[in-house]
């Protein structure tokens, strides 16, 4: 560690160190470590228009600062009366036309990227996914393929995929940072928008637009894998029997009381359209308990027994006679098992 | 006669409390509405202030259950609504009333009952508001409001929102329409437009904004309450509406609304620089027409709050360019400003701190406001923290500096006392410190992947020491509030006598008393050129060249009319409120309507002249 060479790599130690501090956020959260198409762009311009507006506003300090320094009023100074002066053509034309070059810079790049990120002209040939926001999850369609899921949405990396979302209450908005920038999931239009994710991940996706209680709540996952893996998943989900009895006896049982409880009126297994509650087809293999909670029996038979205590206002409180917290395990047990597919978030891999 | 003289004599006699509060209840005097004004906005500035301070604590660790996620929504939602039109608002308004008349040389406001009648609707309209804790749950939609979450969102908390607004935002309309009125009319002789000091000026201007934009509000809501207490369907999309819709006119309000709240400050900012450094604006005319132009364009952005709705390439695109012109007259004025100090003498005291505060807090606001507008980084920046960032940037750095600095500036005219320095500076640094703390990580929070409006976030997402820094740097702010609320009271006890003119100021409302007797100038002044005061000190004489002999003045009576008509509106609205749960509240509809339509009848048919102060009168009184 001797010369500038030391130097160089304590300056590199620290700067990394600097950086890592300031805090980029999580890896599969933050727009500031794009992992898709939409967030490199928005990246992009993040830094240009920064870059742009970092620079005038060290001009403004620099000014600030001199005029600071040099005309306060100092301890001690005598009064006097300043020239009074009118203005200078001169400057204020340099000021004006300075700001108009750098907004142009800004404005160019801006409307190609944004004519860029909705061009739709692809997306006959490519999978097409219906979104639907709900209070307070997300449901998926996968177009032309005969599946159903809810809360994580299996995307092949490397590829457009286009989206047509809805919403069946109020307004949302889907916004999956590390992918792409976020778009309104409106009562009344159908709005349209692709993403394209470049490396497996699990990406957390939120709901952007104040939807009530449990707004904060609404997470969901975008699982990114390699497009071998997503065909297989794609045949895995294609060829799911929503009849298949469970195995293991309290798993039996449990199948029964779903169907008993009259679970099947809000949810659906299999590619059925049902579209009240989410679809379950492939719960066992969800990263989280209603979008939020860690994957486990624990946190399964508590959401069953109380939803409304884990997020407030959502609509499955209340729509199926109480259940004991035995009842509640055994439904966990068969919800548990249903894992049709080999490819789960671990082939992310992550 | 013998009224007058209890009027003119107010400030210098110890009266009842039941007579001071008489005297308020029925003042048309723009200075005394002035105070009315600071003390009702304050009231909610604090009100918002704890609101504030209650959701950084929910946010200061993940997975907080300090509030609930409703009781969360509800506050967030109070604290937007109070802080924009029951704090912000009120705030301006009683520096205008504080200023204007006095900075054009007027004896008072073209419509004096108008605006005691704009202070009481707006002092009604937030007291319901604010009644909705009490009364089973406060609005919780967000102060936008956006169908179909305001038009589903169950109780009454909406119902208050959209009645409180209603009659406070009539009381905002009327008010700027008479502001509009009276710079218009009542300038002195020889105050053409063009030498009206640029406080006067951009109060004009946001007149103007006000009387295009606070009817986009009053139908938006209008259609509101009609959605929610008569079942229409304008915002049901299974009824054929458009939940869009709403958002469109509460922008087409609410960017305008935006620059409602900066302009004036900006003019008032105009106005410090220049009488602090001891030299004319520079470039008055460009500044004039920079605030002109900020106006204009002002209008013509608001869907750049609505980048992700899903408008299209074409309309994003539009409104981008259109937004990122904003930043050309922006800089024109942060570049004037500075060009203004630069060769002056600059005293540094309280109100200049906030005034030198606001440069580098407010470029960074509009820094981040270009980036804003460059659509595609939007998408990731549009309802995450950075939003939250940039405009508290906006409006903290612009419009609560602006009337910290507006306060200490005119403090002494108000009330004729001077706020004590010390703890001017000390508020202004606790102030500037804790905002920076609490809103410069925000800006990183949003692009790390918090989304605004969020009542928790998980832990162990990257989000845990920002929000900690945030919550910490909120308690710095609550702090400097507080000590200037212990100033305004010391003031008030041990304050400082302020002279005609503490500031070797500039402008006209320094060649009056402080504070000023209640018909403001006993002569008309006569106005020779811009910064009319500092005219006649350069030139030797230090006082007003009257433009009038002195003579008998006339001015409007006092009148309880205002305040009856807006009780009476605050009574119908709870009849409004409620008709949906029993009909018999209709009853209490009819009265309320009919106390205000009856007093409006009174106002109609009886004769009120005012009233004379004659001049043996004025001779008496002191110089």
């Amino acid at each position: 560690m001797k010369g500038w060479m030391g130097k160089f790599r304590a300056l590199t130690l620290f700067g990394s160190l600097a950086l890592l501090l300031s805090g980029c956020g999580q890896e599969n959260l933050s727009a500031l470590i794009p992992k898709g198409y939409g967030a490199e762009k928005s990246l992009d311009l993040i830094i240009l228009t920064a870059i742009i507006m970092l620079f005038v506003l060290l001009i403004v300090m620099l000014v600030y600062i001199t005029v600071l320094v040099r005309f306060r009023k100092k301890k001690g100074q005598k009064d006097f009366i300043p020239k009074q002066v009118e203005g200078n053509k001169t400057l204020e034309t340099i000021w004006t036309v300075i700001p108009i070059l750098l907004l142009i810079i800004i404005a160019v790049p801006t409307v190609a990227a944004t004519f860029d990120l909705a061009d739709e002209s692809g997306a006959k040939d490519k999978l097409n996914v219906e979104v639907t926001g709900n209070q307070y999850w997300w449901h998926f369609n996968y177009k032309g393929q005969e599946i159903q899921t809810s809360q994580d949405l299996y995307i092949p990396t490397g590829e457009k995929v286009y989206l047509n979302m809805k919403s069946s209450d109020v307004i949302h908005s889907f916004w999956v940072p590390a992918i792409s920038g976020k778009m309104d999931v409106n009562p009344e239009n159908e709005n349209t928008m692709f993403i394209k994710a470049n490396e497996e991940g699990v990406y957390y996706g939120k709901c952007a637009e104040l939807c009530g209680p449990s707004h904060a709540l609404m997470d969901f996952k975008i699982i990114a894998v390699s497009p071998e893996e997503f065909d297989q998943w794609v045949k895995d989900m294609q060829n799911v029997d929503p009849k298949a009895v469970a195995e293991g006896e309290t798993a039996k049982q449990g199948q029964t009381l779903f169907e008993e409880s009259n679970c099947m009126g809000c949810h659906a297994i299999g590619s059925s359209p049902v579209q009240v509650g989410p679809n379950l087809t492939n719960f066992g293999e969800r990263t989280r308990i209603a979008g939020i909670l860690d994957h486990n029996k624990e946190n399964l038979i508590s959401w069953i027994m109380n939803p409304d205590s884990i997020k407030p206002g959502n609509k499955m409180d209340g729509k199926y006679p109480e259940l004991s917290r035995d009842e509640a395990s055994k439904i966990a047990d068969y919800l548990l098992q249903l894992k049709p597919s080999s490819i789960t978030a671990e082939d992310a891999g992550k | 006669m013998r009224e007058v003289k209890v009027v003119s004599n107010a400030a210098t006699h110890k009266r009842g409390f039941g007579a001071v509060l008489w005297d308020y209840l029925t003042t048309v005097d723009h200075k005394k509405i002035a105070h009315l004004y600071l003390f009702s906005g304050g009231f909610f500035f604090l009100m918002g202030g704890i609101e504030a301070m209650l959701i950084r604590i929910q946010l200061i660790k993940p997975n907080s259950e300090f509030l609930s996620n409703g009781l969360y929504n509800e506050v967030l939602t109070m604290h937007g609504t109070t802080m924009i039109f029951l704090a912000a608002m009120p705030l301006i308004f009683a520096l205008m009333n504080a200023a204007v008349p006095l900075q054009i040389g007027a004896r008072d406001v073209a419509f004096p009952f108008i605006n005691s009648l704009g202070f009481w609707l707006f002092l009604f309209g937030g007291l319901i508001l604010n009644c909705s804790w009490f009364l089973g749950g406060a609005p919780d939609a967000g102060w936008t409001a956006y169908a179909p979450l305001s038009t589903t969102s169950p109780g009454h908390g909406v119902d208050f929102y959209v009645i409180g607004l209603q009659i406070a935002g009539a009381g905002t309309l009327i008010g700027g329409i008479n502001f509009l009125v009276t710079i218009v009319n009542m300038r002195a002789p020889g105050m053409t437009y063009m030498r009206m000091p640029l406080f006067t000026w951009s109060v004009f201007i946001t007149s103007i904004l006000i009387l295009f934009a606070f009817p986009a509000l009053t139908v938006g809501l209008f259609l509101l309450m009609f959605e929610r207490m008569f079942g229409a369907g304008f915002f049901d999309a299974s009824l054929g509406g458009n939940a869009i819709i709403w958002e469109h006119l509460f922008w087409i309000f609410g960017h305008p609304e935006v620059y409602i709240l900066i302009l004036p400050l900006f003019g008032l900012f105009s106005d410090l620089f220049s009488t602090f450094s001891k030299k004319r604006l520079f470039g008055y005319t460009a500044m004039v027409f920079a605030t002109m132009l900020i106006a204009f364009l002002g209008f013509m952005v608001w869907a750049h709050h609505m980048f992700t709705v899903g408008l299209g390439p074409v309309a994003n695109s539009i409104f981008a360019i259109a937004t990122m012109a904003i930043a050309v007259p922006t800089g024109i004025k942060i570049f004037n400003w500075l060009a203004t100090m630069w060769g002056g003498q600059i005293t540094i005291n309280s109100a200049m701190l906030w005034a030198l505060g606001f440069i580098p807090t407010f470029t960074l606001g509009g820094m981040t406001g270009v980036m804003v507008a460059s659509v595609v980084a939007d998408y990731q920046y549009h309802d995450s923290y950075f939003v939250v960032a940039h405009f508290h940037y906006v409006i903290v750095g612009g419009t609560i500096f602006g009337i910290f600095a507006g306060l200490h500036y005119w403090w002494p005219k108000m009330f004729g006392r001077i706020l004590h320095e010390g703890m001017g500076k000390l508020t202004f640094w606790t102030f500037l410190i804790g905002f920076h703390l609490t809103f410069f990580i925000q800006h990183f929070l949003g692009l790390m992947g918090m989304p605004r409006r969020y009542s928790t976030y998980l832990p162990n997402q990257g989000l845990d020491l920002g929000n900690l820094i945030s919550t910490i740097g909120a308690f710095f702010m609550a702090f400097a509030v507080i000590v200037f609320v212990i100033n305004v009271f010391y003031t008030a006890a041990k304050g400082e006598k302020a002279p005609a003119d503490p500031w070797d100021g500039r402008t006209l409302e320094w060649a009056t008393a402080s504070p000023p007797a209640h018909y403001n100038f006993k002569q008309v002044p006569l106005v020779r050129g811009l910064d009319p005061l500092w005219i006649e000190k350069t030139e030797g004489k230090g006082k007003l060249t009257p433009s009038e002999p002195l003579g008998d003045i006339h001015m409007p009576n006092a009148s309880i009319l205002p305040f009856v008509m807006s009780l009476g509106l605050f009574i119908a609205g709870f009849g409004f409120i409620y008709q949906v749960d029993d009909k018999g509240w209709l009853a209490v509809v009819f009265i309320g309507m009919a106390i205000t339509l009856g007093s409006m009848l009174i106002r109609s048919l009886k004769d009120d002249l005012g009233h004379h102060i004659t001049k043996e009168e004025l001779e008496r009184e002191a110089d």
